[in-house]
């Protein structure tokens, strides 16, 4: 498999981030496979642990994470209505190499948040797995792995990181 | 109807069918302090579960009501709870959060703990007297009382409180429903879920075993519930409540969700469906059937006074948290299942948690509630904003009502309202 550039796994990741930052969350979904999953493992495993066998804040199929995406569309979503303000800076991206039909690509994020006064920061890395998609990218996994000891002060992962 | 009295923090008036906390309690540095002063300091407070240090020498770090803990398996296979701090100057003798040692050392000056607690080594022991080691003064000092009941391993810093079993009381019969769940003994899963809600902790209590809000706050995820996986079941949310004394409190109910433990819904499939079926029987042989259905069928939303919360809902949770403000809380959640479950049902399990639990689920809203509540607080300097109320069901206490915040509150004011300097009981 041909690898794609640094430049052409940025430009999707980018995209990513502005359409999470402009909540524009059912475009985003459409960046996923069907057959997706959107994962962020709690702040004490190691970097191998799986979900089927530890305790997660999320572990989601496309199923789950496309009902995520419906929820933070309600305004009876609570924990999001009114809605957050968010910009996500994506850095040091790397293209790594492929694992069956996966490209293994890994960056870095700052995630910030802001809401009812409180500006909170979530950082960390991603690990991605990407799929070509006719003269595209699409997104098959995303890992998001928090440098962080516990989602202090920031209490929950209510928005997409 | 009146204004309960100024100077009580909890007013309960059977005869009007009327209780009222009052508002400061939730935002009063002082309260605070004399919550340490007379709960924490005094009551039993859960510190991990036996199978978090599963093996001789293993330990965790644990914060418990602002001490720093070390809470171990010594190398003769007892449980241990010690004050993480070095005996000879202060240090932290143990700075890893979890692990296997045969000892500690303080990496300050070098003096070597064994998993016992006992000081084995010192550099420069020739510099202290001959008696310093027989005297046991450079030990590492055990939190005064620790015991355990059925595995769930509790610390008290009361040297003269009643024992952990008589101060469970009945709410023994509810940690029995949870423990009797597996023959082979509960684990605590791997990855702990560490995370904060800047809101009064008491916020939480009251929420964890709250029936009445479900319909509103969890709108969407009974929404969801519906559109998936529940789809075709048709359980309603039905229940009581129960007030177990000494401030613990239950709720227990049916609900439309599924339970690892073990309530089949279709989106399980036939698989799911043996799994289920298995275990229920198993369950049956093992404690009968009242009780097996007992078990399988019903959720139960548990408070251990004052701060551990037990839910035996769509997976099982344990969690504990303390206030490091009266606007802040820190709290610790864990999964617990049967150490010997399927890998079908561990996995069904973890998903079902994550679905609604901890602070990626779908329950979030409760979090930003409690932070919409401690908020609306600001307001409670103004005639008539002061007071909480509390009288749901004080007639016939029903799952989606709060007998059991009443329990709490009941048990905090006879501890609290003393040691804050307030009266006991205001009626209006």
């Amino acid at each position: 498999m041909n690898l794609p550039t640094r430049s052409e796994v940025e430009d999707l990741l980018f995209l990513e981030a502005d359409l999470l930052d402009s909540w524009q969350l059912k475009d985003w979904l459409g960046l996923y496979t069907q057959d997706a999953v959107y994962q962020v493992p709690s702040t004490d495993l190691p970097r191998t642990a799986e979900p089927d066998n530890n305790l997660f804040y999320i572990a989601d199929d496309y199923v789950r994470l496309e009902q995520r995406v419906i929820r933070l569309g309600k305004k009876t979503m609570w924990s999001e209505y009114p809605r957050s303000k968010t910009r996500h800076l994506v850095t040091n991206v790397r293209v790594l190499g492929t694992s069956g039909n996966d490209i293994l690509v890994h960056a870095a994020f700052a995630v910030y948040r802001t809401k009812w006064g409180n500006t909170d920061i979530y950082v960390g890395s991603y690990d991605y797995g990407l799929r070509r998609d006719g003269d595209g990218l699409k997104i098959s996994k995303k890992r998001c792995n928090l440098d962080l000891d516990g989602l202090r002060p920031q209490g929950r992962v209510s928005i997409l990181l | 109807m009146g204004t309960p009295e100024q100077d009580s923090l909890v007013s309960d008036n059977g005869q009007l069918g009327l209780f009222q906390v009052a508002r400061k309690a939730f935002t009063d540095s002082a309260i605070l302090d004399a919550e340490y002063d007379a709960v924490f300091n005094k009551c039993w407070l859960y510190v991990g579960h036996e199978s978090e240090v599963a093996r001789k020498g293993d330990f965790v770090r644990r914060i418990v009501a602002k001490r720093n803990l070390i809470f171990n398996r010594d190398t003769s296979g007892t449980l241990n709870a010690f004050f993480n701090t070095c005996p000879h100057r202060g240090a932290e003798v143990c700075r890893e959060p979890k692990g296997n040692a045969k000892h500690f050392q303080c990496f300050y000056h070098g003096w070597i703990f064994s998993a016992e607690g006992k000081l084995k080594s010192l550099p420069g022991a020739d510099r202290y007297s001959a008696d310093f080691k027989s005297q046991d003064r450079g030990n590492l000092v055990p939190v005064p009382r620790f015991e355990n009941y059925r595995g769930l391993c509790f610390v008290n810093f009361d040297q003269d409180a009643c024992s952990l079993e008589d101060y469970l009381g009945n709410a023994r019969e509810y940690l029995d429903l949870v423990v009797d769940q597996s023959a082979e003994g509960m684990v605590v899963i791997s990855g702990q879920q560490d995370y904060a809600i800047r809101a009064n902790w008491k916020l939480l209590v009251e929420n964890s075993n709250d029936g009445y809000h479900a319909a509103t706050t969890h709108a969407t995820y009974l929404d969801y519930l519906a559109n998936t996986h529940a789809k075709g079941n048709e359980v309603a949310l039905k229940g009581i409540g129960r007030e177990l004394g000494g401030g613990h409190a239950v709720v227990e109910y049916t609900a439309p969700w599924g339970r690892p433990i073990a309530n089949w819904i279709p989106s399980w499939g036939e698989e799911g469906r043996r799994e289920m079926d298995a275990i229920h029987a198993r369950m049956v042989e093992r404690h009968g059937k009242d009780k097996a259905d007992r078990i399988c069928f019903k959720n139960r939303n548990l408070l251990i006074f004052p701060n551990l919360v037990i839910n035996d809902i769509m997976a099982l949770t344990f969690r504990t948290f303390y206030p490091a403000a009266p606007d802040y809380m820190n709290i610790s959640g864990w999964a617990l299942a049967p150490s010997a479950e399927s890998e079908w049902a561990r996995k069904y399990r973890l998903d079902n948690f994550l679905e609604f639990l901890g602070p990626g689920g779908f329950a979030t809203p409760d979090d930003e509630a409690l932070e919409s509540c401690q908020a609306g607080y600001a307001n409670s300097l103004e005639t008539g904003a002061g007071w909480n109320d509390i009288s749901k069901g004080m007639m016939d206490p029903s799952y989606d009502d709060e007998v059991q915040m009443r329990s709490f509150w009941k048990e905090w004011n006879r501890r609290v309202a003393p040691a804050a300097g307030h009266a006991e009981q205001g009626v209006a």
